[in-house]
């Protein structure tokens, strides 16, 4: 059984009238199923309302499935027993690094979970600089948060997932909010905490380069799994993809239509490298 | 430029007095209000006058940054005076027209003024030395015992600090919509008092709906990182008593009761006599 597990998820949102009278049932999840193996790197994409973000709140159980059930670590989210536990094994980072931000100090805000968890103020102090030094912020640790850019609000606020030692981290659109360059800094921290630390990385996002590196992509639409599998598999499927509304990176894209008017090139390029390559064989 | 707005009146130096623990620094204002109701004679406020003088000096503090929360209460203090000037009745002095400057009268305005710039001095100087967290654990700490009666102390803490870390971002939030209404032809300039007023709402609204959104956010990210409440929870910071510390107390209740005894029971009567 890998770290996270899913069956028939369902999940439901109920619109209701003012006089609490239902007004209409929307499906954002409807009988996924998910499988993701400790320490893989999986991103799931989809466009706005495709229901990504409520499968992410599923994964540490701020949501609970109206159908189905989720595992995490062998344990039922549904069971309020073990709901510290699957919160604690199961980071999540959101989209608006302002609105994530406790702490009124870096390292305050990357010990606040530590502090939930009722570790000692020791080995809190430990976890809080590893941390920190995971993302490359450790030098930052006495600034405010205010100061700081949005790529790096989001590396404070993964280390101070990272400070309660999960086993999972969960992204939900961590780079949405941020510029290019942020975008980089975030996806390299993400990466290099998946290799050297192998903590599971379950990234959300709409941008298709950020999933170049992952080892399994999943495309959601409208709350189904439109496809799975490698990036270059889903990428070999720019026709699909443009149908579910998603873009294609440019490289690809152009191999693509290279390929379509005769050129002989291999199906899903992701990489300028790649394609020279391709096109000097 | 928002972003560089440091909070309350924190002024920034490496003092003792900045290092304090901030529940010495709590108690230790209380306890010098305390003393300047206590203490009704000369002498007193020349030992509460040389112990905040000392304090202000070993604080590092400028003396112009103590003054500056005086402003507030001129007016407070000018209503004081002039009220006990000629409303205590007593041996008259002088009588202008109706109004009789009594010698009580002076005695006590004096001291109503001295007591109310010494009480903002000795908060003041609290304030200036104690970042706004520290501030909040310290307070925290204290009313602890409190809990005893269902008081929500480390809710209220928690509160406070979380206020304190969002003020400057809604601030710059509020300087956002303000201009954008104002590219929309909104006006917060001119007009009337009540038009002014009624011009905020376009302001106000989109502010607090997203307050309001910003702290739905919060509290679910507070709740992925395991945040329940003030139980089970240990602190990265906590607050231990240094040697300083105790001294602190030592120092205060000496001066305490120093202000008790030359304040209150020793005479200068006495003394002269």
């Amino acid at each position: 059984m890998g770290i996270i597990e899913a069956k028939k998820l369902i999940f439901e949102y109920i619109r209701r009238d003012e006089e609490g009278n239902v007004e209409g049932i929307t499906r954002a999840v409807d009988e996924v199923d998910l499988d993701i193996k400790q320490g893989d790197f999986v991103a799931v994409l989809g466009h706005n309302g495709s229901g990504k973000s409520t499968l992410a709140k599923h994964l540490n159980a701020i949501l609970y499935p109206t159908e189905g059930t989720v595992w995490v670590d062998g344990k039922d989210t549904m069971d309020e027993e073990y709901l510290w536990d699957i919160r604690q094994t199961a980071g999540m980072v959101f989209q608006n690094p302002d609105n994530q931000i406790i702490g009124q100090v870096v390292e305050e805000d990357v010990g606040f979970g530590p502090e939930n968890m009722g570790v000692p103020t020791k080995e809190i102090w430990e976890r809080v600089e590893e941390s920190l030094k995971a993302v490359g912020m450790y030098k930052y640790r006495k600034h405010s948060p205010n100061k700081l850019s949005g790529g790096q609000k989001q590396r404070v606020s993964i280390a101070g997932v990272i400070a309660m030692h999960p086993k999972c981290i969960i992204l939900d659109e961590p780079t949405a909010m941020l510029d290019p360059n942020g975008r980089k800094e975030v996806i390299r921290a993400v990466r290099a905490l998946n290799h050297a630390e192998g903590i599971t990385v379950v990234l959300i996002t709409h941008y298709m380069e950020e999933i170049i590196h992952a080892d399994k992509a999943i495309v959601m639409d409208k709350g189904h799994i439109a496809m799975q599998g490698t990036p270059r598999e889903i990428f070999s499927k720019v026709e699909k993809l443009k149908e579910l509304r998603l873009d294609v990176p440019q490289v690809t894209l152009l191999a693509y239509e290279l390929k379509k008017s005769g050129v002989n090139l291999p199906d899903g390029i992701l990489t300028c490298e790649e394609l020279i390559e391709a096109l000097r064989l | 430029m928002l972003r560089d707005i440091t909070l309350g009146q924190y002024y920034q130096a490496d003092s003792v007095i900045h290092r304090l623990d901030p529940r010495v620094k709590l108690s230790a204002t209380v306890l010098f209000i305390i003393s300047l109701f206590i203490v009704d004679n000369f002498i007193g406020y020349i030992i509460a006058a040389v112990f905040l003088a000392c304090m202000v000096k070993i604080s590092g503090v400028p003396f112009r940054f103590m003054v500056k929360g005086m402003k507030s209460i001129v007016f407070l203090l000018l209503i004081a005076v002039v009220f006990n000037l000629f409303l205590t009745p007593g041996e008259a002095v002088v009588t202008v027209w109706k109004l009789t400057v009594t010698k009580e009268g002076i005695r006590i305005a004096v001291m109503m003024a001295v007591r109310l710039v010494f009480l903002i001095i000795g908060s003041s100087l609290m304030t200036l030395t104690t970042t706004p967290n520290n501030l909040t654990d310290g307070m925290e700490k204290l009313m602890a015992p409190l809990k005893i009666f269902r008081v929500p102390v480390h809710e209220v803490a928690m509160m406070m600090s979380i206020a304190l870390r969002f003020i400057p971002i809604l601030l710059e939030e509020t300087d956002k919509i303000m201009k954008a209404q104002i590219a929309r032809g909104a006006d917060f300039e001119s007009g009337s008092l009540i038009k002014k007023a009624k011009g905020m709402i376009p302001l106000l609204v989109p502010l607090f709906i997203s307050a309001f959104r910003r702290a739905n956010d919060l509290a679910m990210a507070m709740e992925a990182r395991c945040y329940r409440g003030g139980e089970h929870r240990t602190k990265m910071k906590p607050l231990v008593y240094q040697k300083r510390d105790r001294l602190g107390y030592l120092v205060m209740f000496i001066y305490l009761a120093a202000c008790i005894y030359f304040g209150r029971i020793f005479r200068i009567q006495e003394f002269i006599r």
